[in-house]
């Protein structure tokens, strides 16, 4: 039986106090629930069913999971309160893919390629060019020789930003004018790596909206040319996510993905209160990890991506 | 209308025709099916319910059920519950007895506040007033610098200072829009997580220092379930007038309009569509319904189109297409009119459906350039009466415009499918229907 089907209305009662009420930990829940039986309680299932929806986590992936959830627990039987949470987490994580070994997430890993050359891709204002400094910075100090490339030449003010972040992580930038062609400095800036021997470049480009089709197009663009100095270039393509975006980021990320094929999300802002849960469906369809997290607006504000850590988080209850 | 939804609610209603009753269970069928919807378009989780529960009461209590056809019925009591959620009048900016005016941005991260300060000055300068900025915004590298970028292609001044001290420029710039008889002065500030308890003090700080007539919160609106978080908290902390949803250009469904609308009582006032200064609009409860229900922003475009195509020009067109007398002549200018309204990929992007349906299918600018050419070589009598047009015309024409006699034919027999589907578009959808022509038209062009 779906789900939904499951759901019936009988908790509309609860609607008044619904929209003020803060909510507890879910795993604590869990455990009045669930012993000695082969079924999950539908108290149990509606408040995980909460927990994951308004974590952003989707419809669609929500039904996944309680689908393996109750699939095993059907299996097992009798499990214990601390079985089922850790199932829960188990089958989460099960759905975001792991790291690739050929890119690692850790700043002082070999790389197999040099210049290692990274490009970074979003919608407006998800913090693509923040993300740039922090990583800038983190190679820096794990003794990398980093070059940053300006090729959003389109919003305004964009290269002096990430003039002052390639000062505040002390690595050098590659730029031209706004309005440049972004490609040519793309270009410029992998070839001057190239030349310099500098062992990492970071991209950034300008915003743009995944629907806008003649964006996307420049953006494959910007991508070929670095191929063609550099073999392999870009390495990578990180897709940067706003942890409070909604179900739009799944239409993004395929977007982004047919026109540069993304290797791996960056997850931002997750120091708010958005919990960024989409990116558990966008990691299990389109089978890409998630690099890092950013947790604040300072240089030392990014972490690589813990998955443990992120399904914990999406569990322990409302914070402030 | 309603694509997405009313498919789903017709198919549920089909699943059971031939019972002779509709049930109670259908009803709760139907209404899961909204509940999904709404969750899909990020609609709040508890505002979902709290909808589809009166939703539901609503189709009890009505004769739903009793319909020829309860899915479109269904269909209408959801988009009037949305409509009336999403707030009836249309509201605009309160100006101050004795002016400037003071208007407070505030918002989230990287949300388009800034960009919207800017806009909205050249809004309101296009209105006759007298705008200044101000740049309080003193934490995000570049803020200043972008601000200023922004006010210049506009030609509005912007009021900013060396010192790190968010208050000070506030307090400064509003004694400098007095000095130079600005009568509006817009505020931008840094963005900030309503966690924030520094930040968030900070502006209310500079609330009380500039006592605005107007404070507004800024949304993208591809914002998910937190939404409703964000909005109550900013509200809590400032009391905001009215609400701005940004990004709309995408194609977002933008349920957090419907989760906020519910959760602070305060109006939505513009919404931002666009990277571009002009890509402000106010803000259409019925159009926001439409697109949270899946209909995609057909309305606005074809309000973009209206305003784009000289009136008087387009009431002699229609009455052509209905008499029969569109021709190729009219065709070119047709053309010529469409492109106006900015390049085709972004025109096209914005018909529900269209950026799937076009995947792999490249539309350049200059797609249209063969059509051009192939109309630009015929004679004036071959543009009146295409008839005529027999085949040494045709080569005639393939050779003057340097494409093929196929191409001519193609587009002969597409402006005559293109004159039929006109004649029957209705005023509503005459530009998507339009612009499908058009890509049906070159989309064949390629293999
Ligand atoms: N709280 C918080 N703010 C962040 C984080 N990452 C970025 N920001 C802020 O988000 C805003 C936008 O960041 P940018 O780096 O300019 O975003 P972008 O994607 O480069 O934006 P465009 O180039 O305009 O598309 C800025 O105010 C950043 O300080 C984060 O992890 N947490
Ligand atoms: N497509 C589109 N982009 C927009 C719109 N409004 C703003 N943007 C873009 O979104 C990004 C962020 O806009 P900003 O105006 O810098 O946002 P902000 O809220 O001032 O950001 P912070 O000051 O860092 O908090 C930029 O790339 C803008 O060009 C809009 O309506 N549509
Ligand atoms: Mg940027
Ligand atoms: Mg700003």
């Amino acid at each position: 039986m779906s789900f939904f089907e499951k759901l019936g209305f009988k908790r509309e009662e609860k609607l008044k106090e619904g929209l003020e009420k803060s909510r507890e930990g879910l795993l604590g829940k869990l455990s009045k629930a669930v012993m000695g039986k082969d079924t999950i309680d539908d108290e149990v299932l509606d408040e995980l069913e909460e927990v994951l929806i308004t974590s952003d986590v989707g419809v669609k992936t929500t039904l996944e999971i309680i689908k393996r959830i109750e699939a095993r627990v059907s299996r097992d039987k009798y499990v214990s309160a601390s079985q089922l949470q850790n199932m829960l987490r188990e089958e989460i994580i099960a759905l975001l893919r792991d790291n690739d070994t050929d890119k690692p997430a850790e700043f002082d890993a070999i790389l197999a390629n040099k210049p290692h050359v990274v490009m970074i891709v979003g919608v407006n204002g998800v913090g693509k060019t923040t993300t740039i400094g922090k990583l800038g910075n983190l190679y820096k100090l794990a003794g990398k020789n980093v070059l940053l490339g300006a090729a959003d030449t389109f919003r305004a003010a964009a290269v002096q930003q990430l003039r002052i972040w390639s000062e505040r992580a002390g690595v050098p930038i590659i730029q031209q004018g706004q309005g440049a062609d972004p490609a040519a400095v793309a270009y410029d800036t992998v070839a001057a790596a190239k030349s310099r021997g500098a062992d990492v470049v970071l991209i950034d480009t300008a915003g743009r909206l995944h629907n806008k089709l003649a964006l996307m197009d420049e953006l494959t663009k910007i991508k070929r040319v670095m191929g063609k100095i550099v073999e392999g270039a870009p390495h990578e393509v990180l897709l940067v996510l706003d942890a409070s975006t909604g179900q739009n980021a799944m239409q993004q990320a395929k977007a982004f993905t047919s026109a540069v094929e993304i290797t791996g999300l960056a997850l931002t802002k997750l120091d708010g209160t958005a919990k960024g849960g989409i990116v558990i469906g966008i990691s299990n369809e389109l089978q890409v990890p998630v690099k890092y997290i950013g947790v604040g607006e300072k240089i030392e504000d990014l972490q690589i991506f813990d998955r443990a850590g992120f399904v914990n988080a999406l569990f322990e209850g409302k914070k402030g | 209308m309603f694509d997405d939804l009313s498919s789903k609610l017709q198919s549920a209603f089909k699943s059971i025709s031939g019972q002779a009753k509709i049930t109670e269970i259908n009803i709760a069928e139907t209404v899961r099916e909204i509940r999904r919807a709404l969750l899909d378009a990020d609609v709040n989780y508890d505002v979902a319910r709290e909808i589809t529960r009166r939703v539901k009461e609503e189709a009890e209590s009505s004769d739903v059920l009793n319909s020829v056809s309860p899915g479109q019925q269904f269909t209408k009591i959801v988009y009037d519950e949305l409509v009336r959620v999403l707030g009836g009048q249309q509201e605009e900016i309160r100006f101050a007895n004795v002016p400037p005016t003071v208007i407070l941005i505030a918002g989230l991260q990287g949300s388009g506040k800034t960009t919207f300060a800017a806009k909205l000055a050249k809004y309101l300068k296009e209105q006759k007033h007298v705008p200044m900025l101000a740049a309080a915004d003193v934490y995000r590298p570049a803020a200043i610098d972008q601000l200023k970028t922004l006010a210049s292609q506009i030609g509005v001044p912007v009021y900013s200072i060396e010192e790190k001290d968010a208050l000070k420029v506030a307090k400064g710039a509003l004694a400098e829009a007095r000095k130079q008889a600005c009568d509006v002065l817009i505020i931008d500030t840094a963005g900030r997580l309503h966690v924030d308890a520094e930040m968030m003090n900070e502006v209310s700080e500079i609330k009380k220092a500039v006592n605005p007539n107007e404070i507004l919160f800024v949304v993208d609106s591809m914002t998910g379930q937190d939404a409703v978080n964000t909005a109550r908290e900013f509200n809590q902390r400032l009391d905001f007038d009215g609400v701005v949803m940004t990004k709309l250009d995408g194609d977002t469904r933008g349920g957090a309009a419907l989760s906020i609308r519910t959760v602070v009582d305060k109006p939505i006032k513009f919404v931002g569509t666009g990277e571009k200064m002009d890509a402000i609009s106010p803000f259409y409860p019925d159009r926001m319904a439409q697109r949270i229900l899946g209909m995609g922003d057909v309305v606005s475009l074809v309000e973009k189109a209206q305003k784009e195509f000289d009136e008087d020009e387009a009431r002699i067109m229609q009455a052509k297409i209905r008499t029969d007398k569109f021709n190729l002549d009219d065709f070119y200018n047709q053309l010529q009119q469409v492109k106006k309204l900015g390049s085709m990929q972004d025109i096209v992007g914005m018909i529900p459906g269209m950026n799937n349906a076009l995947k792999g299918v490249e539309i350049e600018d200059d797609a249209l350039k063969p059509i051009e050419a192939i109309i630009s070589s015929m004679t004036p009598d071959e543009k009146e009466t295409p008839l005529i047009i027999n085949a040494s015309r045709k080569r005639r024409i393939a050779k003057g415009s340097g494409t093929s006699v196929r191409d001519v034919n193609d587009l002969l027999r597409q402006f005559e499918q293109m004159k039929k589907m006109m004649k029957t578009m209705t005023k509503m959808n005459k530009m998507g229907r339009a612009v499908q022509g058009l890509k049906n038209m070159y989309a064949q062009k390629k293999p």
